[in-house]
């Protein structure tokens, strides 16, 4: 399994805003188990789908040269269960950012309404080695690329977003292995 | 420009939001450690709550200055050394390092930092009134 909660950027603006969307299909396997007979999607992920999309913009500011964790859920509430064929839109705004960290607020909408909404604070983690081992930037930009960022992103100067140029060299070296 | 009552009244309202305690238990003798619960990446959550309420920068550091307790030249045996302490005064004003100078546990250090030293910390960053 692969640990991405949510399917594609369709907004994305640098330093300031982006908007993914998750589709919840009956495929999933843990929907079967949560619950039987009634499948919905786990609260808790939808919290870390939000944090996806809040960690990788706040990653993005940053152009990955710090290693962004979810440090803190300060408020999470939800509001109706998501199921099987919803279509989750995600909307995460950085509130302020720093050398610190950074304090997103989040919501989840299926269609205009109001799903979840959350606070959520992430840390950067101090640099180390095996930080680095866990968090390479590269890793990021695959992740980016895949969730189709570089087609819908914003640069904050209003330009288009372009891959950093490490990824090219990444692709050149053999591209994601992952 | 805020008096020394409403940014009394701005931290409680941060701290209850950041630690999940209540009104009440923010005094300005409680440690945010040792009375309120606060553990270390509390301290980010806090730091941008103040930054938020008061329009003012933080900078890393400055209000637990974990850089000095975590560097070897100022700590032996888990200890703080006088030049540590040194440090420590230059860099937190507005704390009362007394009790904690007399004996400078490194693991006592989080326990030490009350509601009152944060006050005095914001009282520093903004001018005040009244």
């Amino acid at each position: 399994m692969r640990w991405i909660w949510i399917d594609k950027f369709i907004e994305f603006e640098s330093g300031k805003r982006a908007q993914a969307i998750k589709n919840i299909s009956l495929a999933e396997e843990h929907l079967h188990d949560h619950f039987p007979g009634a499948p919905m999607m786990p609260n808790s992920l939808i919290v870390e789908g939000l944090a996806q999309t809040g960690g990788l913009l706040v990653g993005e500011y940053n152009r990955f040269e710090e290693k962004v964790i979810l440090a803190k859920v300060s408020k999470a509430l939800f509001h109706f269960p998501a199921v099987p064929g919803d279509t989750l839109r995600y909307t995460a705004e950085i509130d302020s950012i720093t050398d610190g960290g950074a304090t997103v607020t989040a919501t989840s909408h299926v269609g205009q309404r109001l799903q979840a909404e959350a606070e959520l604070m992430f840390a950067h983690l101090d640099d180390g080695n095996r930080s680095k081992t866990l968090f390479e930037p590269k890793n990021f930009v695959f992740t980016m690329k895949l969730l189709g960022v570089f087609d819908v992103g914003r640069a904050s100067d209003g330009g288009k977003l372009v891959e950093p140029p490490g990824l090219a060299q990444f692709k050149a070296e053999g591209g994601a292995n992952q | 420009m805020p008096t020394k009552d409403e940014i009394f009244d701005k931290i409680k309202n941060a701290l209850v939001e950041a630690l999940g305690v209540d009104e009440d238990e923010v005094t300005p003798e409680a440690t945010l450690v040792g009375d309120l619960g606060a553990e270390s990446i509390d301290f980010l959550d806090i730091v941008f709550r103040l930054e938020k309420a008061f329009d003012i920068k933080v900078p890393r550091g400055e209000l637990f200055p974990e850089d000095i307790l975590t560097n070897a030249e100022y700590v032996q045996d888990g200890k703080v050394t006088a030049e540590g302490i040194k440090q420590l005064r230059a860099r937190m004003p507005f704390a009362d390092l007394e009790a904690f100078s007399a004996n400078p546990n490194v693991k006592d250090f989080g326990n030490m930092l009350t509601v009152q030293d944060m006050c005095r910390y914001v009282e520093s960053k903004v001018e005040v009134t009244g």
